[in-house]
């Protein structure tokens, strides 16, 4: 087995897990670090840098980091990491003099960016402070895209939106608001030098079941995501009292609990599957249900029943599920009838571009989908790039923010005539946390606490207004032990073998049982069976160090729950063991003279 | 020192014995002596040991007396009895606390300067009487608690730190057990628990006084080139003259029954330490081979390790004295101390 290559970013990037799994790679210890320290605008900046709207991110995000978070494989609950966001969004400072400033000469280059979602606005905070002419055009009045328009104020409120989005756009980007872009031929004619199509997934899926379409339907039968614009635009006010939701994804949470402001009385979502393939997030699955909501598995929609032109219920086949052939199959073991006066969809969205030409160089697939790089976000027109839903249909901020920030880089190197293949690769920092004898520049004791829960505001204040947020944000106490929790896995073990005596310290100290030093083996595979503790976990790493000096053998650490506690480099006695501060640099358009170093 | 105590989080995948407790049930206090200190590896194998023969931590006393090894105790099974006592004096009182429960597991650690200087004479009649203890010497030849000077155990040209040579002749604790009529004796390196939990295992079962000799670097103040009781010296000089396996009672033996293995000592509660030959016509069980062997290895300037002898067939302290089966501590008042009447009739006998 060769050893390990720790100067490759990878090895230690992926250690921390949280960073790894989210779509920017925020630096989330480092942030929950200076949360700790109160020097939350620093945290929101740092934040900021990868993720741009903290404060939207830190209430909506579908959370990547945290079914990654080593805490949850330690004692089973990751570190609250979204909701710690908030905190620092929250009770930041004005920091408007601390953002990314346009300079007042223009590099010439001229952007238009179809959409002002959060796609769009990434890559015109990436690209702003380059001295890019950028113009969005948005079909609203606001900016926000389905941030604004599909996640409901008690959930995410206006203030937060308007504070982020115009971050951005008080830079100096020019938003044509209320504007469609109905053809990319004519967009492309007006001379820009690259186009960003950043438009979204904006069409719900449609149930063509019978009665869809009789008696009342088309006022009581909703599309999801058009219903809550509606509602967002106040078009809506109301819904009748027994309200079914079809789906259960966060859309279908999204609908129930803005029925429920709306006076619905009985509100049931109704899934195909059982809980546990529903594509909710846990969290909002019990936030529904805090509020009442009934949730109805193993249901397939089959029919609107009408009485008197006018909707009374509908009818739905009871499944049930096995594996046949590895693949999940259903059986129908009898119908059901569930009385309603009012249904919404929710059962997906679309992508539509009914505005791009086809025969303008940009192809699309049979599903009319666009053919785009998953690298480099271009699309066949070399000055046509996607981002966000718009590229690959539904998937969730993070990810559009991500896209953003790669077609920006993408966008850049367009404009200056380089390839855009040619991107750098992520760099590294690499510095010791050693202060002193057994003094670390990170609080290396372990807190037993468990995973602080998120307070909510009263179920009959909530339901007052519909813009009345739930959740109210953890309080100081909860917050200074919350980030507590977080094992710091950016505070890296880094190991100089040569230095090594084979004392064994580190092996009798490790409190979880990480570190083996053992003969060389021929393959990983035979490695992890034969460690302190096995390393089953094969989606972990395993460390494996150059030949020991004294025995050849080598160094083997099991990285799967390591708790950077230190105390292997506290008892190494020549400092073979250190701990080190891993910061990932990330080739971000906007930081192209960043030093990249790879420091080991 | 650490910054921290260990964090109360194991693996999860850490193995359970047969009482259900993990090698971490078996840990104590964090431990204070130096990074990289032998004695913590030493640590690690008796918790290690104790683990595997599910001993009960309730039923074992830790005993020690004075020095760096003897703070050892303190850093393993904090459930279990422990008496820390004067220098050098921790045999005598192990042989107390026997007399008095013959039932318990005892475990003695010491050093060179607690057994070879100060408490030498203690040592040497614990061993006499066959006191039933298991002895660790965590032998360092160095006296690292004041400083780094020479030891009784440290070898002749031996430098110090500073560069100094030893000119005094070292005591070895195996020849000079095999001399007293020890019936187990053997000699580990910290370095090496693949070598030293079996040893540990089998000494802790043995019927009688069970000394081992455990190489362990003083890393601040002996483990330097010159030094030859460093890692790297130990490592290049070892010469493992005999390697064993401890072979428990009552369970399916799941080490390999190579055609290596020479020679079966069964041990008096039934389990077994199999010896695999790794030196042509070593005989662990000829106590003046064994002293022969051990003593031509030292005079090549080689460190002879493994069990390098072992008599189950000898008398322990109890049998000597015929002492009752039941632990004097257990026993009724009335049968320990039976009254003038008694002890005048024990007087006449003498009379």
């Amino acid at each position: 087995m060769r050893p390990t290559d720790v100067t490759d970013p990878h090895h230690y990037h992926k250690v921390v897990d949280c960073q790894y799994a989210c779509p920017a790679h925020t630096n989330v210890p480092e942030y929950l670090r200076l949360i700790a320290q109160g020097r939350y605008s620093d945290s929101y900046m740092l934040n900021r840098e990868s993720n741009v709207f903290p404060g939207i991110l830190g209430r909506t995000c579908d959370r990547p980091c945290e079914p990654a978070c080593r805490r949850g494989r330690v004692d089973g609950k990751p570190v609250a990491i979204c909701r710690l966001k908030r905190v620092a969004a929250d009770l930041r400072d004005d920091i408007t003099d601390r953002l990314p400033k346009a300079p007042s000469e223009k590099n010439g280059k001229r952007l238009a960016l179809v959409g002002a979602g959060p796609a769009s606005l990434t890559v015109a905070n990436d690209l702003m402070p380059l001295g890019y002419d950028v113009t969005i055009f948005e079909k609203y009045d606001k900016a926000g895209g389905l941030m604004r328009f599909n996640i409901p104020a008690f959930r995410l409120p206006a203030a937060v939106l308007d504070d982020e989005t115009n971050y951005i756009i008080d830079m100096g980007v020019s938003v044509r608001f209320g504007t469609s872009v109905t053809s990319m031929k004519a967009l492309l004619a007006e001379g820009y030098d690259a186009v960003f199509v950043g438009s979204g997934a904006p069409k719900g899926k449609e149930l063509d079941l019978p009665g869809r379409h009789n008696g009342n339907a088309k006022d009581v039968i909703h599309i999801g995501i058009e219903w809550l614009g509606s509602v967002h635009f106040g078009h809506i006010e109301k819904i009748e009292p027994r309200v079914l939701i079809i789906g259960v994804g966060n859309t279908a949470m999204d609908c129930c609990r803005s029925a429920k402001r709306l006076g619905a009385t009985d509100v049931k979502v109704v899934a195909r599957r059982s809980r546990p393939h529903f594509k909710a997030s846990p969290w909002e699955l019990e936030d529904a249900e805090e509020e009442k909501v009934e949730i109805v598995e193993n249901h397939a929609p089959r029919t609107f029943i009408h009485e008197n032109g006018k909707l009374v219920g509908m009818e739905f086949e009871r499944l049930e599920w096995s594996e046949v052939g590895g693949k999940p199959t259903s059986a129908v073991v009898g119908t059901v009838t569930i009385p309603c006066d009012s249904v919404i969809l929710a059962i997906g969205q679309d992508n539509a571009f009914p505005w791009i030409e086809r025969d303008i160089g940009i192809e699309f697939d049979q599903w009319g989908m666009p053919a785009v790089d998953k690298t480099t976000m271009q699309s066949t027109h070399p000055e046509v790039f996607f981002g966000g839903d718009a590229a690959w249909g539904p998937q969730n901020i993070i990810w559009a923010v991500e896209h953003g920030h790669q077609a920006a880089v993408s966008i850049h190197q367009f404009c200056q005539g380089l390839s855009v293949a040619d991107r750098q690769p992520f760099g590294m920092n690499l510095v010791s946390a050693k202060l002193g004898m057994h003094a670390w520049s990170y609080n290396n004791d372990y807190n037993p606490s468990p995973r602080s829960k998120m307070q909510h505001e009263e179920l009959v204040k909530r339901f007052s207004g519909i813009g009345v947020e739930v959740e109210l944000g953890f309080t100081p106490e909860q917050t200074a032990t919350e980030v507590e929790r977080c094992l710091n896995c950016d505070i890296e073990t880094h190991f100089a073998s040569k230095l090594c005596i084979e004392c064994d310290a580190c092996v009798d100290v490790c409190p979880v049982s990480c570190l083996t030093i053992a003969p060389p083996a021929d393959n990983e595979a035979s490695l992890r069976t034969r460690l302190t503790a096995p390393a089953e976990n094969l989606t972990q790493d395993v460390y494996v160090s150059d030949a020991l000096p004294q025995t050849k053998r080598v160094m083997v650490k099991d990285e799967d729950i390591c708790l950077h506690c230190g105390l292997c480099a506290e008892r190494c006695p020549t400092a073979a063991w250190d701990m080190r501060k891993f910061e990932l640099v990330i080739p971000y358009a906007f930081a192209e003279t960043r030093p990249m170093v790879a420091a080991v | 020192m650490t910054s921290i105590a260990k964090p109360p989080v194991r693996h999860p995948g850490l193995p359970r014995n047969s009482l259900g407790l993990t090698t971490r049930d078996y840990e104590g206090a964090m431990s204070t002596l130096c990074a990289g200190c032998g004695h913590d590896s030493v640590t690690a194998a008796i918790v290690q040991a104790f683990w595997e023969l599910a001993v009960p931590p309730h039923r074992a006393a830790k005993m020690s007396g004075i020095g760096c090894s003897s703070k050892t105790t303190a850093y393993f099974m904090k459930g279990s009895h422990g008496f820390n006592s004067v220098h050098g004096r921790m045999p005598s009182v192990t042989s107390g606390a026997n007399a008095a429960n013959r039932d318990l597991t005892y475990i003695g650690i010491s050093g060179d300067g607690d057994s070879l200087s100060i408490g030498l004479g203690q040592m040497c009649h614990a061993i006499r009487r066959s006191v039933r203890m298991l002895y660790v010497i965590e032998n360092n030849g160095v006296y690292g608690l004041t400083k780094g000077q020479f030891s009784a155990s440290s070898d002749i040209g031996s430098t110090s730190k500073r560069g100094e040579a030893n000119v005094q002749p070292p005591i070895d604790p195996c020849l000079l057990a095999l001399t007293l009529g020890a019936t187990f004796v053997a000699r580990g390196f910290s370095g090496d628990k693949a070598q030293l939990v079996p040893i540990i295992k089998a000494g802790l079962k043995h019927n009688g006084f069970a000394l081992i000799d455990v190489i362990s670097p003083c890393v601040s103040f002996n483990d330097h080139e010159g030094s030859t009781k460093s890692y790297k010296y130990t490592r290049e000089h070892e010469v493992e003259v005999s390697a064993a396996d401890f072979v428990p009672l009552r369970r399916e033996i799941v080490a390999p029954n190579s055609p290596e293995a020479t020679m079966t000592v069964t041990m008096h509660d039934g389990s077994s330490v199999r010896f695999r030959k790794t030196h042509d016509s070593y005989d662990p069980t000829d106590r003046d081979a064994a002293y022969q062997h051990v003593r031509n290895c030292t005079v090549r300037g080689e460190v002879a390790t493994g069990l390098l002898f072992l008599r189950e067939d000898e008398n322990d302290m109890h049998a000597m004295s015929r002492t009752v089966p039941t632990p004097l501590v257990d026993l009724p008042f009335e049968s320990l101390c039976p009254g003038a009447s008694a002890l005048d009739a024990l007087m006449d006998e003498f009379r």
